[in-house]
């Protein structure tokens, strides 16, 4: 084994789990999500493979710092699918509550829209992350 | 024999995960086959996003942190999930 090997042990201290849903709210979550993962705030990670009970997306979502579920309406699939999990999100952030109204089926979205959600998301994250202590200490400390 | 996937590229801490796995068997006396899985598209398909991760028997038990020798005690002498719903 070689310790220059390329790493990846440094759990990212933000994941974001955008619901990505049919909607235009949905594929706001999802754009937000990946706007901020791009400008590296975060890391978009598989909500799909949380569901799926994947254990190993499970277990590398545990490691993180701040869980962030982006829903698009209230019927808060990402929040739920977290907590179904045992992950449930630090914040939780939903589009509809922004004054941005849902057209099921309809996916367009224009870009102010998205840069309401986006820096929403960036205002929330950075009140949190300088907060946030890894999920295990967390626990050790509410003891 | 149990099988454990150590998974991660070979980095430090990935080799401490491993360790800890070898003194974990020495101390409940078993043989255990340590599986070093170090290629990114192999460690992907356990789903473990951030190494080193632990697999035992091909289900993953931990990511992204190196397990302690007791946690990995614990999952050495547990049986196997599929056994479980027998």
């Amino acid at each position: 084994m070689s310790s220059s090997a390329k790493c990846s042990c440094e759990p990212s201290e933000v994941l974001l789990f955008p619901c990505s849903g049919g909607s235009n709210c949905g594929q706001i979550a999802h754009h937000a999500a990946v706007e901020l993962h791009n400008a590296g705030r975060g890391k978009l990670f598989c909500l799909a493979g949380i569901g799926g009970h994947v254990k190993g997306l499970i277990e590398s979502a545990k490691a993180a710092k701040v869980l962030v579920a982006i829903d698009g309406c209230p019927a808060l699939c990402a929040k739920k699918t977290l907590e179904h999990a045992d992950l449930p999100p630090q914040i939780h952030l939903v589009v509809t509550e922004l004054g941005i109204e849902k057209k099921s089926g309809h996916l367009d979205f224009s870009e102010e829209e998205l840069a309401v959600c986006r820096d929403r998301l960036a205002q929330e994250l950075q009140a949190r992350v300088a907060l946030a202590s890894p999920r295990e200490e967390r626990a050790a400390s509410a003891l | 024999m149990k099988k454990v996937q150590v998974l991660g590229p070979g980095c430090p801490k990935c080799q401490q995960a491993a360790a800890n796995v070898s003194e974990a068997a020495k101390a409940l006396g078993l043989e255990v086959e340590v599986e070093k899985v170090s290629k990114p598209m192999d460690i992907a398909k356990y789903g473990v996003m951030f190494t080193p991760g632990l697999a035992v028997e091909g289900e993953v038990v931990c990511a992204g942190r190196i397990p302690s020798v007791e946690e990995i005690k614990g999952w050495l002498e547990a049986k196997p999930a599929k056994e479980q719903q027998k």
